[in-house]
């Protein structure tokens, strides 16, 4: 990886070089004074950064080579599932057909965009177990608060007043932030000594205010929740909601559908499962698939097939083949998103799972669970596994005892990782595992890569016994563009832009 | 069976061999055997990927869409992506990365963001910036979301004029947040606010005032007035501004504004059926501990370099939970990058450029248009930079289905964003009638006048 220190752009800048070239129009050149009212007009241009393109391109190239990612080599960050993805997406993502098409096209001219999204929600209730589903969030915390909110729909439906929804001491921190942003409260339920939900715990706290449950099936241990029938039949028997976090969806495509064991609402991640490119942070895409008494409820309008002459804007999209249009669910909770969700991101989980199908998308569970079985029982000496038995898709370990014995924590494992060319695992997550290693190898990485990986977390368990190697571990990373950083002092002299480096203590500082 | 597995089967049977399983299916021990799917997944078998790329491919030229000279906006535009800008956002190292959580190894992101927030607090006058949010709703309800909390109350007086999208958002997730949405009404394109200063029959007070500038309808909007008003109030002043249009226009800064977010998708990214998009989001200092999502700050390693960490992350849903100011986890990282990249290629000349260009053409358009007999304005006179609304003779939807027969995307008919019988934006009547239509720098004379005489023969009767 690059190791060289890049200029910002805004160093790299020369007043009057450029690199942007547009369209010979023939429109009369009027002067800005001309075209914008005296009050609204700026005086001086946006200060951006100008640059030759050739020093552009060298700019974010030299950034790019800064720059881990799943291409490079093995990202085994648990709850992510950074898969491999497909090249053939990004072909489909680029199709003009698909990249130039506007958002407020009429129906008539955007049927294949309506098609491709029929069809994906089709696969995706297939895949979930579920009735119908909605685009637009526009990624996994989208989803949820979606969720939520058809939750609160559900029962204002009813008449039915709930405040509280229960959330594992595993979960996601987006569960909670949701649940509040939702209007809710959190009621939180303790794991019990195998890792999963206590249902003497989970029975205390369940009665007629509860909306509902948020749990994510495998879990954030990477372990089935092996109560869920038990926990359906008692939340729903309190008129609860059975909410699914599809982050770890990964590990039972074609095993066993969330709606078979008992939710009503889940969100996918498609940047995880579907293997959408993740892009550094996002894009991802959220959808929302929920049960036929939860329809009416979803965020409108959905893309729907229509029933020839059922309504005033269908029409056929002159082969003769059925048509798509756009509905209004009855009750809907309105929209969640500017408009149709992340549409290049679905074309992409669509591309995905035609490629793999109903026989292949099983075939990634059985590898990716195989692949995390596999670490978790060779890493089993050197590391502590809290819960050691079969688990899904990841395996939680712990550097407790390299830490007591030896004062090498986690963070020294996953630093070290860093140095031996792997990404680091999720560390210090799920809170419920003290110095947790959160490793999730995902289905596309081969058995060899495997061996290198386990070899690298043994040799640094081994270094641990060693007072050079925890001095080392503790300095580690030192192969990587840069070592650890200060993030105390980020917090403390807040530098967010360029400019603010020349106000350092002054009024780049927060809190004041 | 085509997939991108790396297993042989004889990695498969060492690696059960090594767990002392017999069969794949024992790895689901776990799943109680009445939960399990019987037969498999109703789906095809999986296809070579050459036979999806036709299938992709038909679906995607049944978008007529895609191939007609696009006049239309309404928060999605067709500029110029140029091809040095698709390479650079195209990377494999930015595009399958993931949230850069271990900084040592992800200081490509980190520093692309840093200065993507720079560019972003730049076009709005304000000194702060965050990631990125979804798209430019999500961004305003984020913004609303601050305001309310900063200011401790409740009401929020939106003006009309702010996307009937976004407003439809506003209301969809006060449901969760009980914020009470009040919509200010337009009059002649540019908001009504009440004239008493004071809020009306004894409601609370609004705790944030949002206002649009310029405008889903491409008005400039008063914004001194606004900020009045939030001073009266002690009320958060938020301004969802088009980032094009800064380009010529001061900055929402200079006229107040505490928090400013917009749609970045005219940044680099194509029209893409409305997604992924980019919510932009830049506030003042005194707001920067409510900030949503993430932010991106410089530092020092062990060694005093420069380098770039994600900050202030007491703020986020992975730390603080339900204490969170957001509970954003993904946004929107490879947008701003790409919307980063965009910026640099255009510079300080060529954003001005850009947005010039832009209000050269609809000026031109716009005065055209309304030589027409079947157009008149539908905002009056007041003044439009890129994107205007159009009275038509016939109705608007009927319009656009005529003119995309002669090529054109005309623009969006205002029933489409504001439902049948018209919002507080506009009545029933001007719904039905209005177009929006936007033209980008991209648009030429020939393309314009050849629109003209296409518009002219569809709002005939």
């Amino acid at each position: 990886m690059g190791r060289a220190e890049e200029p910002t752009l805004f160093e790299l800048s020369e007043p009057g070089r450029h690199s942007w070239q547009l369209r010979t129009t023939g429109v009369p050149e009027w002067g800005a004074e001309e075209l914008v009212p005296d009050a609204h007009r700026r005086s001086e241009p946006v200060p951006l950064a100008e640059v030759s393109e050739r020093d552009l391109v060298a700019h974010f190239t030299r950034l790019s080579h800064r720059q881990f990612s799943v291409d490079l080599g093995a990202y085994p960050l648990g709850s992510c599932t950074m898969k491999y993805n497909p090249k053939v997406c990004d072909t489909v993502a680029s199709l003009p057909g698909l990249a130039d098409v506007h958002p407020a096209a009429p129906v008539e001219m955007s049927q294949g965009w309506l098609a491709l999204l029929v069809e994906l929600e089709e696969a995706l209730c297939e895949v979930t177990g579920m009735a119908a589903a909605t685009f637009q969030p526009a990624a996994g915390a989208a989803g949820e608060l979606t969720g939520l909110l058809l939750m609160r729909a559900y029962h204002d439906a009813r008449g039915d007043r709930r405040r509280r929804v229960i959330i594992p001491d595993s979960a996601h921190g987006t569960n909670p932030a949701s649940v509040r942003i939702g209007g809710y409260e959190v009621t939180t339920v303790p794991s019990n000594d195998r890792g999963c939900v206590d249902m003497a715990a989970l029975r205390s706290v369940l009665d007629q205010d509860v909306a509902g449950i948020m749990l994510t099936n495998p879990n954030t241990l990477g372990l089935f929740e092996e109560g869920i029938e038990e926990i359906a039949t008692a939340v729903h028997g309190v008129g609860g909601l059975l909410y699914y976090d599809g982050a770890n969806l990964n590990a039972i495509l074609g095993v066993v559908r969330p709606g078979d064991m008992g939710f009503d609402i889940v969100h996918l991640n498609l940047h995880k499962t579907f293997a959408t490119p993740h892009g550094g942070g996002g894009p991802g895409a959220g959808p929302v698939a929920v049960a036929e008494r939860l329809a009416d409820f979803l965020p409108g309008p959905r893309p729907v097939r229509l029933v020839h002459g059922a309504q005033e804007r269908a029409v056929s999209n002159g082969t003769g083949a059925t048509a798509y249009g756009w509905a209004m669910p009855p009750r809907s909770i309105g929209r969640v998103h500017s408009w149709h969700g992340n549409a290049l991101v679905l074309a992409r989980a669509l591309a995905y799972i035609r490629v793999h199908g109903g026989d292949g998308l099983r075939r990634v569970s059985e590898r990716a669970v195989l692949n995390a079985n596999w670490l978790r029982v060779r890493l089993s000496s050197a590391y502590d596994v809290p819960f050691d038995r079969p688990c899904m898709h990841e395996v939680v370990l712990s550097a407790s005892t390299l830490k007591r014995r030896y004062g090498m924590r986690a963070l020294d494992v996953a630093k070290r990782l860093l140095e031996e060319g792997f990404h680091a695992p999720t560390v210090y997550f799920p809170l419920v595992v003290d110095e947790a290693l959160m490793v999730e190898p995902t289905e596309t990485e081969s058995l060899q890569t495997l061996e290198a990986l386990a070899d690298a977390f043994e040799r640094i368990a081994a270094e641990a016994t060693e007072p050079a190697g925890v001095e080392a571990a503790h300095a580690a990373p030192r192969a990587t563009p840069v070592g650890r950083l200060d993030e105390a002092r980020a917090a403390r002299v807040l530098v967010a832009t360029f400019d603010a480096r020349t106000r350092v203590g002054g009024q780049g500082s927060p809190g004041q | 069976m085509p997939d991108y597995l790396p297993h042989t089967d004889r990695d498969v049977a060492t690696m059960l061999a090594f767990l002392g399983l017999t069969d794949l299916d024992e790895l689901f021990s776990a799943v109680p055997h009445a939960l399990r799917l019987a037969g498999g997944l109703a789906l095809a078998n999986g296809e070579p990927e050459p036979d999806v790329l036709a299938h992709m491919g038909a679906l995607a030229g049944a978008n007529r869409a895609a191939g007609l000279v696009c006049f239309a906006g309404a928060g999605a535009y067709d500029h110029e992506v140029p091809a040095v800008v698709r390479a650079l956002a195209g990377r494999s190292e930015l595009v399958t990365a993931y949230t850069p959580y271990q900084p040592e190894v992800a200081q490509g992101v980190l520093q692309a963001v840093f200065e993507y927030q720079t560019m972003v607090a730049r076009l709005s006058g304000l000194p702060v910036a965050n990631a990125s949010l979804y798209d430019g709703a999500s961004a305003l309800v984020e913004a609303v979301n601050l305001g309310t909390a900063a200011s401790g109350r409740q009401t929020v007086w939106v003006s009309s004029g702010v996307h009937p999208h976004w407003r439809a958002c506003l209301r969809t997730f006060s449901r969760g947040s009980g914020h009470r949405i009040v919509e200010v009404p337009l009059a002649d394109g540019v908001s009504a606010w009440p004239q008493d200063p004071a809020a009306p029959g004894g409601e609370e007070a609004p705790g944030v005032v949002v206002v649009g500038y310029p405008n889903y309808l491409g008005c400039l909007e008063d914004l001194s007035a606004v900020r009045r008003i939030a001073d009266t109030h002690r009320a958060t002043m938020v301004v969802a501004a088009d980032p094009v249009a800064a380009g010529l226009l001061r900055s929402p800064a200079e006229w107040g504004a505490d928090v400013v977010v917009g749609e970045g998708q005219a940044f680099g990214m194509p029209l893409s059926f409305g997604g992924p998009y980019l919510g932009l989001f830049s506030c003042t200092m005194a707001q920067v501990r409510r900030l949503p999502g993430r932010l991106v700050g410089e530092t020092v390693d062990v060694e005093g370099r420069r380098a770039y960490v994600t900050t202030l992350r007491a703020r986020e849903q992975d730390i603080r939970r339900e204490k969170a100011t957001s509970n954003v986890c993904t946004n929107q990282t490879l947008m701003a990058v790409t919307a980063a990249i965009q910026l640099g290629w255009l510079g300080t000349q060529g954003l001005a450029e850009v947005a010039l260009r832009c209000a050269r053409g609809t000026r031109y358009l716009r005065d055209a248009a309304l030589g027409l007999s079947g157009i008149t304005p539908l905002t009056g006179n007041t003044p439009v930079v890129r994107e205007m609304a159009l009275r038509t003779a016939v109705p608007a939807r009927t319009v656009v289905d005529r003119m995309a027969a002669e090529g054109f995307l005309a623009g969006v008919a205002l029933e489409d964003l504001t439902g049948e019988g018209g919002d507080g934006s506009v009545d029933a009547d001007a719904a039905a009638h209005g177009l929006l239509v936007a033209v980008t720098e991209r648009r030429t004379l020939d393309e314009m006048n050849a629109y003209l005489v296409a518009l002219d023969k569809a709002v005939r009767p």
